[in-house]
């Protein structure tokens, strides 16, 4: 479903005296539908870098990214035309960053079930859809109608775990999501991760915890500093 | 075209002088001006192209002498481009709506697009009420049946939460924030498939500028129209748009989705930009 060739990340940083920074070389790997590749070196070794190529928050520097859509049209992610990007993300393309990007003045609710309008799902379906995950991920009900930046660190993680899940995406890229849950919430994230694998979602995930990631993965890219 | 694409602009310029032939080398982000040193012509724009898609948000971002509001006026026909070539989705048979006469530019504008500006004196009369200032781009758009208009008037204003009783009300007496969503009312009035918002919420507070905001965002999703957002402010940038441009001394010196711009700006003014926001 995506195959990443020689994939490298430069920063050149013009406004500290044109420094460069390079954050990963020549990565290459490829995920099949309903496998996961887990991501596994030290901080500092470009794996939040390789997630954000991937979703195209970041420019590659070099390389390919090919993915095959749901219609069978393989693309090169690296360098696709914006608008490619933005309905893939929207239909396809799932990302749980390390921080939930929090939109101010929407509520809980609204953010999770806004996902699956924008992708053509009636609101009453997706508000549904939206409360379910939101109870099985243990967010307390009285904050559904609440703005998430006022919810603490591990609610909004699980935030963000819905929002990437609610529209089924076809590959769901992992940054981190359990790493400020209690065992609870993990315990049921996980468990949500892996039925979405077994319906076929491809994942490519960084997770500290080395046995869990062990667990999780098909196959581990072990990335060095 | 392709079917997705609403608008497409293709090497848009304004200059105001005759231009010589040492002005491209001499004005743009390299040289860090717009005024030509030999011959004086200052390049407001030059060369700015781009699809805007149906129900896409673009941002355009750059300092203040970047060009921003003077790409948004020419698309609004506010200022006549010196070049270029602008053609809408299904209008004028796919001709360059520069070349239109005066009078058609104006009936595209009144029927297809709506403009607020960042100084409400620009985009509203104060001397007629809030209800005929919308009256006034309906009648541009031909409708021309008064309990139509102001049944629409009453619908719209309270659309961009105004209360009713403003209608009647004078744009003059009323609050910065008001008179802003009176402009936004007013814009969608021919409900157009392109609103153009020039600095829209600089100069309010930031209760007020976050209202409008929210009222932005929120009648693009119900109505689902195309918006070209300009501003300097990144968190606007950030809240609405999915694409943005970057301009500088009236040129693109970077365009991309706005997560890319705003987390890994290539450009060194893109990043100073960035780097630079509170």
């Amino acid at each position: 479903m995506i195959r990443v060739q020689g994939l490298t990340k430069t920063f050149h940083m013009h406004v500290r005296g044109g420094a460069v920074l390079p954050a990963f070389q020549d990565v290459s790997f490829h995920v099949n539908p309903g496998e996961f590749v887990g991501i596994s070196g030290p901080s500092g070794s470009g794996k939040s870098s390789l997630l954000k190529c991937l979703y195209r928050t970041y420019l590659p520097s070099r390389g390919e990214i090919w993915y095959t859509d749901g219609d069978s049209v393989t693309r090169n992610l690296a360098s696709e035309d914006e608008h490619v990007i933005i309905s893939l993300r929207r239909q396809e393309i799932g990302y749980v960053s390390q921080f939930f990007p929090v939109i101010p003045r929407v509520s809980a609710l609204d953010t999770i079930a806004n996902g699956m309008v924008a992708r053509g799902f009636d609101r009453t379906e997706s508000e549904e859809r939206a409360r379910s995950l939101l109870a099985r991920l243990g967010i307390s009900r009285s904050l559904w109608d609440m703005f998430p930046s006022t919810f603490s660190g591990g609610e909004k993680q699980r935030l963000n775990i819905i929002h990437a899940v609610i529209t089924s995406p076809r590959l769901l890229l992992l940054d981190e999501p359990t790493a400020s849950l209690d065992a609870e919430s993990a315990r049921e994230a996980v468990a949500l991760i892996t039925e979405m694998k077994q319906q076929g979602t491809a994942m490519i995930g960084v997770f500290h915890d080395r046995a869990l990631l062990g667990r999780l993965s098909d196959r581990v890219l072990e990335m060095s500093a | 075209m392709s079917s997705d694409v609403l608008l497409q602009a293709r090497g848009i310029g304004k200059r105001y002088g005759a231009g010589c032939e040492a002005c491209a080398e001499l004005t743009g982000p390299q040289a860090g001006v717009n005024r030509c040193p030999r011959c004086g012509t200052v390049h407001a724009l030059c060369d700015v192209s781009f699809d805007l898609h149906e129900g896409e948000i673009l941002g355009i971002v750059g300092e203040s002498g970047s060009g921003k509001s003077t790409l948004v006026q020419c698309l609004y026909f506010d200022v006549d481009a010196s070049e270029g070539e602008l053609r809408l989705r299904g209008e004028a048979d796919g001709e360059n709506l520069f070349d239109l006469p005066r009078s058609r530019k104006r009936r595209v504008r009144g029927r297809l697009m709506g403009m607020v500006y960042q100084n409400p004196l620009r985009g509203l009369r104060m001397d007629i009420t809030s209800g005929a200032n919308v009256a006034e781009k309906l009648l541009e758009a031909d409708v021309f049946n008064f309990r139509r208009i102001r049944d629409r008037a009453a619908e719209l204003l309270a659309s961009t939460e105004i209360p009713a009783g403003y209608l009647d009300a004078f744009p003059r007496s009323l609050s910065g924030g008001m008179q802003q969503r009176i402009q936004i009312a007013k814009a969608l009035a021919n409900n157009p498939p392109l609103v153009l918002l020039d600095e829209v919420t600089s100069g309010l507070d930031v209760s007020v500028q976050a209202r409008v905001l929210d009222l932005i965002r929120e009648l693009q999703r119900e109505r689902g129209m195309s918006m070209i957002v300009v501003s300097h402010d990144m968190g606007v940038i950030r809240l609405l748009a999915d694409r943005t441009l970057v301009l500088k001394n009236g040129r693109v010196v970077e365009r991309g989705l706005t997560d890319q711009i705003l987390e890994d700006p290539q450009h060194p003014y893109s990043q100073l930009l960035v780097h630079s926001t509170l």
